[in-house]
């Protein structure tokens, strides 16, 4: 008797806490796989992290950049699928013949989002207020252009209005990826009266021309744009509303797009790819390749000091094995420290086969003929270039020890990696970078010359020759003339090499299979104006 | 009893001062530059020195500490480094959310693991006792974060009942009043998004309740097992009470002092510990705005978060042992 009153209320708590569970069961389904005309508007998008800010001159990450290329517009834009220049607020270009003026007419009838008109003025406000700043304020402004205001590297000498609609840039010498810099994310131009009026605030009050306005931000959770009814490409944007919402962990994300609650989520695991590609109601992105993942070899250090050393620990890697176990495919194995789409790519370069043999043979010739020991160190984080740091560099220990290096894994929280890096503490390390621009500049002189030791070339590799052809580089506007030199600077970087490149991977995405008009931009940041759902 | 209550909240003083120099101390101990974090692995060497001197990192520690003092006795938490925002204005939402999924989970954790271990202790070596607790020792040792994405591979994807993650729909937005939601859509009364909001909070909850269900259901049996030994049980049982009565009139309450001092330290260890559920259920918690920041370096927010969370441990634990007297009038405090 007692027992049954027991097993009842047992019964009953379980019944009730499964109606609470079952309760108003979601009948939304992903949608895919019907003719009909799809009456959603709304898109909801999911990645990993929040924004820092709103106002893109003021960050650097990827996260708000991804957001703010929805609310403002740029001078110029990249093209859908790289990194040439299309127009974007300015319609049309003209630039002297010794490479230092560029004049640029404007799209006339363009209002900013909160009704302020778009023009001239507006765009010498914008550079004014950048110029006038620094590293702190507007880091990228400082690394794009050479410096602010009063800094005798700053490259632009002045911004003018030449009438409503013109503008006129004046360098103060010639910059080869000037262009291409002003149609960077954090370029974008904001409204003046809104940065008056929000003044420090206005990272969290955007207003640009952009596609799409900003209407909410909760922190950590979500950022709210509608669309932007007056924009100036008509019929656009096809969205009502776009949110972004964060999900930290990728399978968590994963589970999120399965269940249909966001449309499409970034940074889809390789591993995860066959679950989301044998199901018809989603459907794979790939983001065109602007990536490289590598294997820093600090040149300061140990054995490592040693050309002969570096290449032979070069030939022992098994890039082809790397990617099939841990990219499922997704990356083509590097050979330069930049990817084929950056114009100046030299393919003519011949990678360091998979050769074992010439390894050792090289070791003996540098005075290892039975190895030695080094630290490797592993990335902490998945990045969209490098997966599984954990795992890679067990991988590469396993080569390694194959020609009788001793690789010790070790691996630091990721804030704490890149500190020490930056000191040079590490022997052998992963890492890897994803292009800002699209420039060979912002591959080879950002990661490898001398000038950028203690930033982010982290082998401390300094190679005079390099440093002067990169340098060089850096003021010739001929293009032809240029790719010569950022070829000869590949040849330089695979005989020294301070690094072994290990891929260029395809970031994944996935998203419903009725998304039409979503081209993931090889920069990262992606406008949403010609996307829809069939 | 008042001025043990007085004397215990005046004790709160010392050791939260402690409390904010460990902490202080500890994570300026870890490596990594705040300014080199925000800006990113691209940021110039001008850059982040300009930011360490703005954010007066570059001053002496005492100077950063006395000013870090003088600002808490302000009540100003200080600014985030990462947003530039007030914490004090920010960190209410993400406290709420917190705590709305502990108390839920404590309410799971409760309920379910009191009884569990009451049934247990009652039918002892019997095979719901066996079964109750081999999957109290694997709610135990569980790691959440597989269970989390377990449960919404279940319930969300298979079975399609629950939400993955989030606190509320992102396409009907819950309007915040107090940030409490399951009260905000009370109070405006739209019973569909209350429903929303249950439905959020049952697989977070169910993670996050895991650990303690089983630690309290154990703790329970065991302290019935204690206590229904003693004669005055025996008598009861002996005059043919009926088993409720028994357990909620006699023994409960003797039994619940050790296991009302789990649950208080154990809703401590949620508040701190929902970092991994969080995570996994994106649910916009203090333990996902301390971890975000741990990341960043941003020192403001995470000394001034922990210390937030550990008063809150510290008040739970004083409410706790005010209980005990409550309960059990034999304890007194003079």
């Amino acid at each position: 008797m007692r027992k049954k009153t027991w097993f009842t209320w047992l019964a009953m708590m379980l019944a009730v806490m499964l109606v609470l569970a079952g309760c108003g069961k979601s009948k939304q389904t992903a949608g895919g796989g019907s003719d009909k005309p799809s009456t959603q508007d709304t898109l909801v998008y999911g990645r990993g992290g929040d924004s820092v800010s709103l106002d893109p001159a003021t960050v650097t990450d990827g996260e708000s950049l991804k957001v703010t290329k929805n609310i403002f517009d740029t001078l110029l834009d990249y093209n859908d699928n790289d990194t040439s220049i299309k127009p974007a607020l300015a319609t049309e270009w003209t630039i002297s013949n010794d490479g230092l003026t560029y004049t640029f007419k404007l799209r006339q009838g363009v209002k900013f989002h909160d009704g302020t008109e778009f023009n001239a003025d507006a765009v010498v406000f914008n550079f004014e207020r950048w110029a006038n700043g620094n590293a702190d304020k507007f880091p990228y402004y400082g690394s794009m252009f050479g410096g602010y205001k009063n800094d005798d590297s700053h490259v632009i000498k002045e911004v003018k209005a030449l009438d409503k609609y013109t503008v006129q840039f004046v360098l103060k010498r010639p910059q080869a990826p000037f262009l291409k810099n002003l149609a960077m994310t954090p370029f974008a131009i904001a409204s003046p009266e809104a940065v008056k009026k929000y003044g420090d605030k206005f990272g969290e009050h955007p207003v640009g021309t952009g596609p799409f306005v900003f209407k909410e931000w909760k922190r950590n959770e979500r950022i709210v744009l509608e669309k932007n009814k007056d924009y100036w490409e008509k019929g656009y944007p096809k969205l009502n509303q776009l949110i972004f919402v964060s999900i930290p962990d990728n399978s968590a994300r994963l589970n999120a797009l399965l269940k249909g609650e966001i449309d499409i989520m970034e940074d889809l695991n390789p591993t995860d790819l066959k679950q989301v590609e044998g199901n018809k109601e989603f459907q794979i992105f790939k983001r065109p390749s602007m990536n490289v993942a590598y294997v820093g070899l600090t040149a300061t250090r140990g054995p490592l000091k040693n050309k002969l050393v570096r290449q032979a620990l070069n030939y022992a890697v098994d890039k082809k094995a790397i990617i099939d176990a841990f990219y499922a495919g997704q990356a083509e194995p590097a050979k330069n420290p930049m990817p084929p789409s950056i114009p100046g790519y030299n393919d003519a370069i011949q990678d360091y086969p998979f050769d074992l043999n010439k390894a050792k043979e090289l070791l003996a010739k540098a005075g290892y003929p039975n190895g030695f020991e080094i630290e490797l160190w592993a990335m902490p984080v998945p990045r969209p270039y490098m997966p599984d740091g954990q795992k890679i560099a067990e991988a590469i220990q396993a080569n390694f020890a194959k020609i009788g290096v001793k690789a010790k894994i070790v691996t630091y929280e990721w804030a704490t990696y890149l500190d020490k890096l930056a000191k040079g503490e590490a022997d052998a390390f992963l890492l890897g970078w994803t292009g800002d621009n699209g420039d060979a500049d912002n591959f080879l002189y950002a990661l490898l010359d001398k000038d950028s030791i203690g930033s982010n070339n982290y082998t401390y590799f300094s190679n005079d020759e390099l440093h002067k052809i990169l340098v060089e580089a850096q003021t010739v506007s001929d293009e032809n003339k240029r790719n010569e030199l950022y070829k000869k600077a590949q040849e330089i970087i695979k005989e020294e090499a301070p690094w072994i490149p290990l891929v260029h991977s395809t970031p994944l995405l996935a998203g419903k299979a009725n998304i039409q008009g979503f081209n993931p931009h090889p920069t990262g940041s992606d406008k949403f104006t010609k996307v829809e759902f069939r | 009893m008042l001025s043990y209550a007085v004397r215990r909240v005046l004790m709160v003083i010392p050791v939260l001062f402690g409390m904010s120099l460990v902490v202080f101390f500890m994570i300026r101990a870890i490596p990594g530059n705040p300014a080199q974090v925000i800006l990113g692995q691209k940021a110039t060497k001008e850059a982040v020195a300009a930011l360490t001197h703005k954010l007066g990192l570059d001053q002496p520690w005492y100077v950063q500490y006395m000013k870090y003092i003088g600002g808490l006795l302000h009540g100003d938490l200080g600014e985030s480094i990462r947003t530039g925002a007030p914490i004090a204005e920010e960190i209410w939402p993400y406290l709420a959310a917190t705590i709305e999924l502990s108390l839920v989970a404590m309410l799971i954790a409760v309920v379910i693991g009191v009884n569990a271990g009451i049934i247990s202790a009652w039918f002892q070596n019997s095979w719901f006792d066996y079964i109750a607790m081999v999957l109290a020792l694997i709610g135990v040792s569980m790691p959440i974060f597989w269970l989390g994405l377990m449960e919404q591979w279940l319930f969300s994807i298979e079975l399609d009942w629950l939400p993955t993650s989030g606190r509320e729909d992102v396409r009907n937005p819950i309007e915040p009043i107090t940030h409490l939601y399951l009260i905000d859509t009370l109070l405006s009364g739209n019973t569909d998004q209350f429903w929303q909001v249950v439905q959020h909070l049952v697989l977070p909850s169910m993670a996050l309740a895991t650990i303690p269900m089983a630690i309290i259901a154990r703790m329970t049996r065991s302290s019935m097992l204690e206590v229904m030994k003693s004669d005055y049980i025996r008598t009861a049982r002996a005059k043919g009470l009926s088993m409720f009565w028994v357990v909620y009139k006699h023994s409960l309450k003797n039994a619940i002092i050790p296991v009302l001092t789990v649950i208080g330290l154990q809703t401590g260890l949620l508040l701190g510990g929902a970092i991994l559920t969080e995570t996994i259920f994106s649910w916009p918690g203090i333990g996902r705005y301390i971890y975000d920041a741990i990341g960043y370096r941003d020192y403001p927010v995470i000394q001034s978060g922990i210390l937030i969370i550990a008063t809150i441990f510290i008040f739970i634990n004083l409410i706790v042992d005010l209980l005990y007297a409550i309960i059990d009038p034999r304890i007194k405090y003079n």
